[in-house]
This record gives structure tokens, C-alpha cells and sequence, in this order.
């Protein structure tokens, strides 16, 4: 394979919230780059900071509570956390661009479908004439699949469905030519063969245009058909990142084994599921240490005390537990024994 | 074969549309349109189907929280539909539901013990001695503890919560219990704990479950038989084995093809329905489902395909099967 070049790259990235309670690290000292042209899944359950991580890409942190208190992101040799706002603009929405999870409220219901498309356009190609933009939004809806674009066009969001409403967000995200698509939950409120066609859109579109995509998910289904590669992320901090047959067939880090294993299979039936036993910590509980350590079957004193570093195990695999060093590797068992 | 506990029988729900100042109906939500099943003793029958199938509202009208515009249900030898609303309260000691959004149906006002506590009051079980025992006793059952019971909701995590859910279920000592999509607002490592208490509970306390979902991987998990619906129709039903692995309906062949699986190295097949549901209060004629069907036929168009038994416990409702069925 072609060593394709790093299009952004997040470097030890800190967004901590300041709250009542204290300072919360929502991510927490996290590395990652997405290539040009890949699909780039990054995967955990709620309140692992994806959402954040992803928020941070786009500079839409909300703040106050939240700031980016560490780390840089690179693209195209910008640090995206030390742009000044109006620089972030131009870069937002047409060299990156997001979709949201929600197609129902991230679509303003009283503004016809052309109406939005057309003014993401005039934002970013001020110089392109009226007859251009309507076309350029026109050609978007096309390319992603919505029937009758034009009499779209002056239609309202309340009068498409589902996900026809998710088509024509990643129809506005497409319309500048963006060299990253970010993905948040981009299917999860939508029904599943619906879901199998909007996920089948973004892979062609990911061909086609050769668009790198960061997916953000919580479903691992979506992520073994869609990625290339996966950052397993687990209360703020990367857990393991790998190549997405590595982290299926190999999977490495003891979250991301009981994860794998706690998924109900549809093609066929497990006697009984495993199950990772208690709860995700909140936010900011666990600073020393592995943080799943109080859940992990594996934890032994040194996971509690010190925090473990990236051990990288093959040459695109990395994990973040103690049971990879070499030091400890001879000492303890690792198979998972399920209950 | 064990008993039937449950049996439904041309349940119909329609919702009317209003217009204009008067309120004139001019026309339904055919939200559920004439199904028939039944349930036997001691075995999870899984509803599934995509949003607005009318699965949940199937579930409400089960223990006519919503009443249904005809039909009938008959519970343990007793037809619910035409008991009168106290007489109905009674028999609800024995059907219990279960929510999906286990941070909506607790009343956040209320201690985990009063929450527990009001089944047993609206039924009249036990003295208060009693009563708070036995509250105590089914948060162990339900894997919390017995000091939680003066703790308020907002205090517990979702899958907590959900626990709290079934334990309110579980206070009647319930023969039937309804599970609308129990499980979708958790986590999956979440997901998997409450799945297997349920499982616990059915084998310890002999409890009969209708599991409503919308994820094929959990109910092939958890259920003895599936019930797959359509824009108010029951399209297949059959032991989940043979649903899973020989799919006849074109809707549930096409809706195990749609699941994305946990396996890169998995070829699906290409999904071979398109476009999205129809409005259910202007469903298309004939069979539901002709409008996205890959087989369509000219009768699919005009006649509405009947739920018949084409192999063994396996029934279906489409033209495709008319004549491999047994006369």
C-alpha cells in the first residue's frame, strides 16, 4: 500500500470544561491523524469524548465551560487551535466540514432546503455567480442520491424524511469540495435500511471524491463496515488505534475485547453475553492510572498507580495497557474469561 | 406445547387526523392494522421493526394504556379489552411494563423506594412492614442494594436506572412483562448487563417477555420466536432460528441484509430495498410493502397478502408463498 500522506494530525489535545464542580478533561492528552483520502473511525461509548474531540477539529467547543487547554491540531501546516476565528471561518464548512447526528434540528425549518444549501455556498465562493450556486447545490443533491432536486430546492425540511434530511446535510457539506468530512453519529437516528443507504453514500462519496472521513460512532457494526483504520477511545483518552481488522480480529486492549464481546451478533445466537461489569467513570473521577482499571479483569497494582503509555504492538497497531510492555508480558494471562 | 398466556386477535389502532376549527376527522394513523399472535407460557416473543411499524403502539394496546379501536386480547383465559377500567387496573398486577427511556419514566421527585413502593399501594399487597422488605429484597435481585432505596433517580447512571425500571415491573410478581426497546438508550457494554438480568429473571422468576426492539441483534439474542411488522402489519413470525436463517418475507430478508455486522472481513449482500417508509395514514394498497419490494407482482398492488402458515410455526404474509402453503 501507497504511504498516504497525513492530512490532520491531532497532537496531544486537551479540551477541558470548567465547571462548578471543577476542571473536567473531556479529552484528555489524545493523538490521532486521518489520512488523505481514508476513513478514519473513532469509536467509544457516551461520554468518551468523541463528540468533543470532534468539536474541538471544528473549533466549536462551546465556550465558556469548554477550552482547548493543550495540544495542536495540524492541517495543512495551520494549527487549527491558534487561528484567529475569522481564519477558522474560511476554514469551516470548505476545507473541513461536519454532519450532525440529528438531521431534524441541524436543518433551520424556516428556510427552504435551496435557501441553505445556496448560502453555505455564497459563504465560502463569494466571487461565483447566482447561476453557479444553484448549480453547484443542484449537482450536490444529485450526487448524493435526493430525487427531483430542483423542486427540493424549494421545499422545507419538515417536508422531507429522515434520511432525506441527512442526504441533503451531507449534500451541504460536500458543496465546497472539503478535504475532511467529519461524521458525527451520522446514522444513529435513523432506521436501518436507511442507515445501510446513507452509510453506502459516504463510502462511494469517500471513493469518489477521495474525501478523508473521520466517522464518529458508538456502533461497532458501522465501524467494521465503513473505516480503515479505528481510535478506540475510552473515558477521554485513545485506549488502542489500529488497522480495523487488527482491532477485529485482534483486538488488544481489554475494553475494547469486552466491548467486542458484548455485542449481540445478528447472524447468530450466544448463549450469553459478556459484560463489561460496572459503569463508565464520570469525567475527571479517574486521574491516576489506567482509567478502566476499576472495570478491567486484567488490572494488578501497577494499573492503578501509574498511568500507561501507547505500546505500539505491530507497526500500525498501538495499545494502551500495561499487559503490552514487555516487562509484564511473560507474567500475566491474557485471555479474557468470560462469565 | 405450553400454554397459550396471550392471545391477540384483528387488533386495529387508528389515530384520526384533525383539521380545521371544528376539528373534523378526514382521516387515521392506521398506526396498527389488524394483527393477530399469541404468546405462550414462559417464552420472549420479540417485536421488531423500524420506527412508526406501530411496535409500540401494539405494546401500549396489550395493556390498553392506549385503547385499541377493535380488536381483541384475551390474558390468561380473561378478555382485557372489555374489562372495565378498574377491572383493568386489577389485571394489570399480572402484565407489567418496562420503558425505554429510563431517564423519563422515573419520577425524579420520588426515592427509588416510593417509585418501587406505588405498585405495591395502587394493588394493595402486604402491610407496610412488608412493603418496604420486599423493596429491599428486589434491588438485590436486580443487582443494586438495599441502601439505594432512599437515593433519588437522578443519582443512578442509565443502566442503574433501567435496573430500577424492571425492579418496578417485578414488584406485582407479574406473569407478563412488556419490554418497549428496554435497552436502546444504553451503552452496549451497559446493554449486555441488563440483557442478561432479564435473561436471569425469566429463568428465576418463570416470567413471560414481549420484547418490542428495533435492534435484530438483540432480539435474536434474547427471543424464543420474532414477530417482524410493517407500517402496522405483522409481515413474518416465526422460532427466531428459522426467521434468522431463512428470512421468506422480501422486508425481512432485506432488514437482515441492512444490519451493519461487527466483522470487517463480513461481504454483505447489496441491500436491495430503497427509498423510505410510506406516511401510515396514507399506506399504500394491497401489501404494505409493495411500493419497496424488489418481487412486486400486479397482485401485491391490490390485495392485502394474508399471515399464513407456510412451514412449521413459520407464517408470512406475502403473495410470493400463496402456493407452497399447506391447504
Amino acid at each position: 500500500m501507497i504511504e498516504r500522506e497525513k492530512i490532520l494530525e491531532v497532537k496531544g489535545l486537551q479540551t477541558t470544561f470548567f465547571t462548578d464542580d471543577g476542571k473536567v478533561p473531556a479529552v484528555d492528552d489524545i493523538d490521532f491523524h486521518i489520512r488523505e483520502g481514508e476513513v478514519l473511525g473513532i469509536v467509544g461509548e457516551s461520554g468518551c469524548g468523541k463528540s468533543v474531540t470532534s468539536l474541538s477539529i471544528m473549533g466549536l467547543v462551546p465556550s465558556p465551560p469548554g477550552k482547548i487547554t493543550h495540544g495542536e491540531i495540524l492541517f495543512e501546516n495551520m494549527d487549527l487551535t491558534k487561528l484567529p476565528e475569522k481564519k477558522m471561518r474560511d476554514i469551516r464548512g470548505n476545507d473541513i466540514a461536519m454532519i450532525f447526528q440529528e438531521p431534524m434540528t441541524s436543518l433551520n425549518p424556516l428556510f427552504t432546503i435551496g435557501n441553505q444549501l445556496q448560502e453555505a455556498v455564497k459563504i465560502h465562493k463569494k466571487d461565483w455567480p447566482k447561476k453557479q450556486i444553484y448549480n453547484r447545490a443542484v449537482e450536490m443533491m444529485k450526487l448524493v442520491g435526493l430525487p427531483r432536486p430542483e423542486g427540493l430546492m424549494k421545499e422545507y425540511p419538515h417536508q422531507l424524511s429522515g434520511g432525506m434530511r441527512q442526504r441533503v446535510m451531507i449534500a451541504m457539506a460536500l458543496l465546497c469540495d472539503p478535504k475532511v468530512l467529519i461524521a458525527d453519529e451520522p446514522t444513529t437516528a435513523l432506521d436501518v435500511t436507511i442507515q445501510a443507504q446513507i452509510l453506502k453514500l459516504i463510502k462511494n462519496l469517500n471513493k469518489e471524491l477521495n474525501t478523508a472521513v473521520l466517522l464518529i460512532t458508538h456502533d461497532l457494526g458501522v465501524v467494521a463496515e465503513t473505516c480503515e483504520r479505528v481510535v478506540v477511545m475510552y473515558a477521554g483518552k485513545v485506549v488502542e488505534e489500529g488497522p480495523v481488522d487488527a482491532i477485529f480480529t485482534d483486538p488488544q486492549h481489554p475494553y475494547t475485547r469486552g466491548l467486542l464481546e458484548s455485542v449481540p451478533d445478528m447472524r447468530f445466537k450466544k448463549e450469553r453475553l459478556y459484560s463489561i461489569p460496572g459503569n463508565v467513570p464520570k469525567p475527571g473521577s479517574i486521574n491516576t492510572g489506567c482509567r478502566f482499571a476499576p472495570r478491567c479483569e486484567f488490572a494488578f497494582d501497577r494499573c492503578t498507580a501509574e498511568t500507561p503509555p501507547l505500546y505500539q504492538t505491530t507497526e500500525e497497531h498501538q495499545t494502551r495497557c500495561f499487559l503490552f510492555d514487555p516487562k509484564e508480558a511473560e507474567k500475566h494471562d491474557r485471555t479474557i474469561v468470560k462469565s | 406445547m405450553t400454554e397459550q398466556l396471550l392471545k391477540v386477535e384483528g387488533l386495529k389502532k387508528y389515530f384520526p387526523i384533525k383539521s380545521g376549527i371544528f376539528g373534523k376527522v378526514n382521516n387515521y394513523v392506521k398506526a396498527v392494522d389488524d394483527i393477530s399472535f399469541s404468546v405462550k407460557e414462559g417464552e420472549t416473543l420479540g417485536i421488531v421493526g423500524e420506527s412508526g411499524c406501530g411496535k409500540s403502539t401494539t405494546g401500549r394496546m396489550l395493556m390498553r394504556l392506549l385503547e385499541p379501536t377493535e380488536g381483541k386480547v384475551t390474558f390468561d383465559g380473561q378478555e382485557l379489552t372489555s374489562l372495565s377500567s378498574n377491572d383493568m387496573r386489577k389485571a394489570r398486577r399480572d402484565i407489567q411494563m418496562v420503558f425505554q427511556d429510563p431517564y423519563a419514566s422515573l419520577n425524579p421527585r420520588h426515592t427509588i423506594e416510593k417509585i418501587l413502593m406505588e405498585p405495591l399501594n395502587v394493588h394493595n399487597i402486604g402491610d407496610p412492614k412488608e412493603r418496604k422488605q420486599k423493596v429491599h429484597e428486589f434491588l438485590e435481585i436486580v443487582g443494586l442494594s438495599s441502601y439505594h432505596a432512599k437515593r433519588y433517580p437522578h443519582q443512578f447512571s442509565g443502566g442503574q436506572r433501567q435496573r430500577i425500571g424492571i425492579a418496578r415491573a417485578l414488584m406485582t410478581n407479574p406473569k407478563l412483562i412488556i419490554a418497549d426497546e428496554p435497552v436502546s438508550a444504553l451503552d452496549v457494554s451497559i446493554q449486555a448487563q441488563v440483557l442478561n438480568l432479564m435473561q436471569d429473571l425469566q429463568k428465576e422468576l418463570k416470567l413471560t417477555y414481549i420484547f418490542i426492539a428495533h435492534d435484530l441483534g438483540v432480539v435474536r439474542h434474547i427471543s424464543d420466536r420474532v414477530g417482524v411488522m410493517y407500517l402496522g402489519n405483522m409481515a413474518e413470525m416465526a422460532n427466531t432460528e428459522d426467521l434468522y436463517e431463512k428470512p421468506l418475507h422480501p422486508y425481512t430478508q432485506a432488514l437482515l441484509t441492512a444490519v451493519p455486522v461487527p466483522d470487517p472481513a463480513f461481504e454483505r449482500e447489496e441491500v436491495v430495498i430503497k427509498g423510505d417508509v410510506p406516511s401510515p395514514a396514507n399506506p399504500p394498497s394491497g401489501c404494505r410493502f409493495h411500493t419497496r419490494c424488489p418481487f412486486k407482482m400486479d397482485i401485491c398492488e391490490t390485495t392485502i397478502p394474508i399471515l399464513a402458515e407456510v412451514e412449521k410455526d413459520h407464517y408470512v404474509a406475502c403473495h410470493l408463498y400463496e402456493e407452497s402453503r399447506p391447504q
